[in-house]
């Protein structure tokens, strides 16, 4: 009896053991950049973001001048009981007490420092790289060597206005388009109903590549690139097929008497679908709106073909990829960078993960 | 409404009834015309004012959604102002109209449209062969300019022949390989974990976070994560730190072309990051709904843990499995963001996604790069034709 009570216990530790090491793997990737979009860019540069944590490192305790010691840097000298040379301690000698000793500057003007190990975490948070992604300014910085340095800020404010123009309506739009079809396929009889339905199913896997090509030669013609209603034309488009699906797949099911009442009191469809299913579908509109929100705000590709002509629309996504393309080692831009871009989808996600939940699974029966 | 308002029209008489015709005529006309306006209105301040940038964002939510609410109720106010049969015949279209253009235009059409231009060679079919202001003489003409101008399947034969295809091809079918069966496992693997743990919650949360994170972002935290530094300065990059301080020499890890094509592992990592929470929820859920009965059998049995797991839980959630499996499938198939923004197909990680976007829209070459659209889509046929005979199975609809 005891023996199964202490396996029972060991098999947990297992359990939770490997869940907590699944968890650090998974969360590390996001805790390190977070963790870097608040620190200094010469701390990002010269550190690792692990720093943050206490950890042993060389401090300097004391500055000796080699001259008030008469110490004569072209032999071997003798400080703190150690026997080096110039270049020796150019490299960092360690003394038989273990300190270290490190020559800083030119052999004529240069102090030795004098360092012990010492238990140290760094912690010199700022929101400055928040500030240099969203304002758009240019900083200045100083190097260790003294000299100043002008670096160009950017400028993620528009492109998260841009982002968020794109993604309400992209959402907004394909599941009002999507809710009516749903419902004409659910509760109206027409002829095509079946064909067109059967329509749906298939493109539910279509690459959107497939139509990248042709859609931007009609919008060349109609002079839409460019433009917010080319991109959520072009969302609703690509987001239509399995909004259609789930919704139908959770209009469909709504108690038929409700419908049947109604229309006896000489509602029409339109009040109907306004008036009763729209407002009884909320959950399953909820998850689609969550999903698709998600999917415009992340999505690269689509921006790219029909707003890249014009960067005043630029949406956060691709601001992103252009600091990596053109800027890949300002790690204080790209950090804060990154963070602003995900704030939103991050916040949404978290708090209507429940919706969110429910709407994979229901859309899980098809792929 | 209908019913009520043909009740008073008829109580007024001739002229009322005249009146109230013009009246409605001019509610049909008038309004949807005004509504026009508005909406073409908006389109071009959207398209040309220089206001601020909150502003304009404004417009074009409140522009964007309100235009759709407006033509759906202005086109079913019209439609149920005509008498009844008609009324009957076409509302449905009203409803499903939209959706199903929508859908023709942006996919359906599309794939055909594509196949057509890979037929053709870099600037497409030649415009003046369509020209119907000749006649019947032109058009004839213009169907042999057609046949004349078109290449054929040598756009597909060069995607092989100039090698443009095989290397993005070997890297997708380890994409496929490789993405969907490691989100697959490591999402089962969690999924189950979680379930005896008292951190179920918590832990399930902490792995389905990466999921609300772009591409483009997930590139940026990864591209941290295998960050590299020249070997004399501190690495800050994770993955080169813990190599140095374990005395190894950093590495450039997707950037490693010399174990060309296994460095696109270290871009599939990513793609498993963020896939293993979408697994874990699928595997979760289906795992709950396994009966209890089932699974105290198998202990009473004297099956072991490992046992009951391939036994028992794997036969039972056999379905959710091939679905997490296609979905992932397709979707590294598809893949396109990671790539562009980590290596932008350098390093030989070039995949047919990466490649489409060059081919058509860098090189500008409609012909090819509609073949390599065509490939993509020939790839998920067969998941379609699934999709369809399943749907046709269940008789329902």
């Amino acid at each position: 009896m005891k023996s199964a009570r202490r396996q029972k216990y060991l098999g947990g530790l297992f359990v939770n053991g490997a869940l907590l090491l699944l968890c650090l793997l998974w969360t590390i990737p996001t805790l390190g950049l977070f963790v870097s979009s608040f620190r200094s860019r010469l701390d990002i540069q010269s550190s690792g973001w692990w720093n943050i944590f206490p950890h042993q490192a060389w401090e300097t305790t004391a500055v000796l001048d080699p001259r008030e010691m008469g110490l004569d840097a072209s032999g071997v000298m003798s400080v703190e009981g150690a026997q080096a040379t110039f270049e020796e301690l150019r490299a960092g000698v360690t003394t038989p007490d273990g300190k270290r000793l490190l020559w800083v500057g030119n052999r004529r003007l240069g102090n030795i420092e004098v360092q012990e190990q010492k238990l140290t975490v760094s912690w010199d948070f700022s929101l400055t790289n928040y500030q240099q992604v969203l304002t758009g300014k240019d900083f200045e910085f100083q190097n260790p060597d003294g000299t100043i340095e002008h670096i160009k800020g950017d400028d993620m404010t528009g492109a998260f206005l841009n982002s968020l123009a794109v993604a309400v309506p992209s959402t907004i739009i394909p599941i009002l388009i999507a809710a009516f079809a749903a419902y004409a396929f659910a509760w109206m009889r027409f002829p095509g109903r079946r064909w067109l339905f059967i329509m749906v199913v298939g493109l539910l896997v279509v690459p959107l590549q497939i139509a990248l090509g042709p859609i931007l030669s009609d919008y060349n013609a109609l002079n839409l690139n460019g433009t917010f209603l080319a991109v959520w034309l072009a969302h609703a488009g690509f987001g239509l097929a399995l909004a259609t699906y789930l919704l139908y797949n959770y209009i469909s099911t709504l108690p038929r008497e409700t419908l049947e009442s109604a229309f006896m009191d000489g509602a029409s469809h339109f009040t109907v679908f306004t008036r009763l299913i729209l407002p009884l579908s909320v959950p399953a509109l909820a998850s689609f709106a969550i999903f698709q929100f998600l999917w415009v705000w992340n999505d690269y590709l689509v921006a790219l073909i029909f707003l890249g002509g014009n960067p005043e629309f630029e949406v956060v996504t691709m601001r992103l990829a252009d600091i990596v393309g053109s800027r890949g080692n300002d790690w204080h831009l790209l950090t804060a960078g990154a963070f602003v871009s995900m704030i939103l989808p991050l916040t949404v996600f978290i708090s209507l993960q429940r919706f969110f939940v429910r709407g994979l699974l229901a859309g899980s029966v098809k792929g | 409404m209908q019913t009520v308002g043909a009740k008073e029209v008829g109580e007024v008489g001739v002229g009322g009834r005249l009146i109230a015709w013009l009246g409605r005529l001019l509610v049909a006309i008038v309004i949807p015309a005004i509504a026009f306006g508005v909406i073409y209105a908006g389109f071009i301040f959207l398209r040309e004012s220089d206001a601020p940038k909150w502003i304009i964002a404004l417009v074009a939510i409140v522009w964007g959604v309100g235009g759709v609410a407006l033509l759906y109720t202005l086109f079913n106010g019209l439609v149920e102002r005509l008498p009844d049969p008609w009324q009957a015949r076409l509302q449905p279209f009203v409803f499903v109209g939209p959706a199903v253009a929508i859908m023709a235009w942006y996919l359906a059409v599309p794939t055909v449209r594509t196949f057509w231009l890979s037929l053709f060679g870099v600037d497409g079919p030649p415009e003046e062969a369509f020209d119907l202001s000749l006649g019947l003489p032109g058009l004839i003409n213009g169907f042999r300019t057609l046949i004349e101008s078109s290449v054929g399947i040598d756009n597909y034969v060069s995607l092989f022949a100039q090698r443009l295809l095989t290397d993005a091809m070997r890297n997708n079918v380890l994409w496929m390989i490789f993405g969907s069966t490691f989100s697959v496992i490591s999402g089962l693997l969690i999924a189950v974990l979680a379930d005896r743990s008292r951190f179920e919650r918590l832990a399930k949360s902490l792995i389905f976070l990466p999921m609300a994170i772009s591409f483009v972002g997930a590139g940026v935290i990864w591209k941290f994560i295998y960050a590299v530094r020249p070997a004399d300065q501190p690495q800050i990059g994770v993955l080169n730190a813990l190599l140095t301080s374990l005395g190894g020499q950093p590495n450039s890890w997707f950037a490693w072309t010399e174990i060309i094509p296994w460095n696109s592992l270290f871009l599939i990592v990513i793609v498993i990051w963020l896939q293993t929470g979408f697994a874990m929820v699928l595997f979760s859920a289906a795992l709950k709904g396994i009966p209890g009965e089932l699974l105290e059998a198998g202990r009473v049995d004297g099956a072991k843990e490992v046992q009951i797991f391939f036994r028992i839980m794997v036969p039972y959630i056999q379905g959710t499995i091939v679905t997490v499996w296609t979905t992932i499938v397709i979707f590294t198939l598809k893949i396109f963001d990671v790539v562009w923004v980590m290596t932008g197909g350098q390093f030989g990680t070039e995949v047919i996604a990466t490649q489409f976007y060059r081919q058509r829209f860098v090189a500008r070459d409609s012909g090819v790069g509609s073949a390599v659209a065509i490939i993509l889509l020939l790839a998920v046929i067969p998941v379609m034709i699934y999709n369809l005979r399943q749907f046709r199975e269940q008789e329902a609809f």
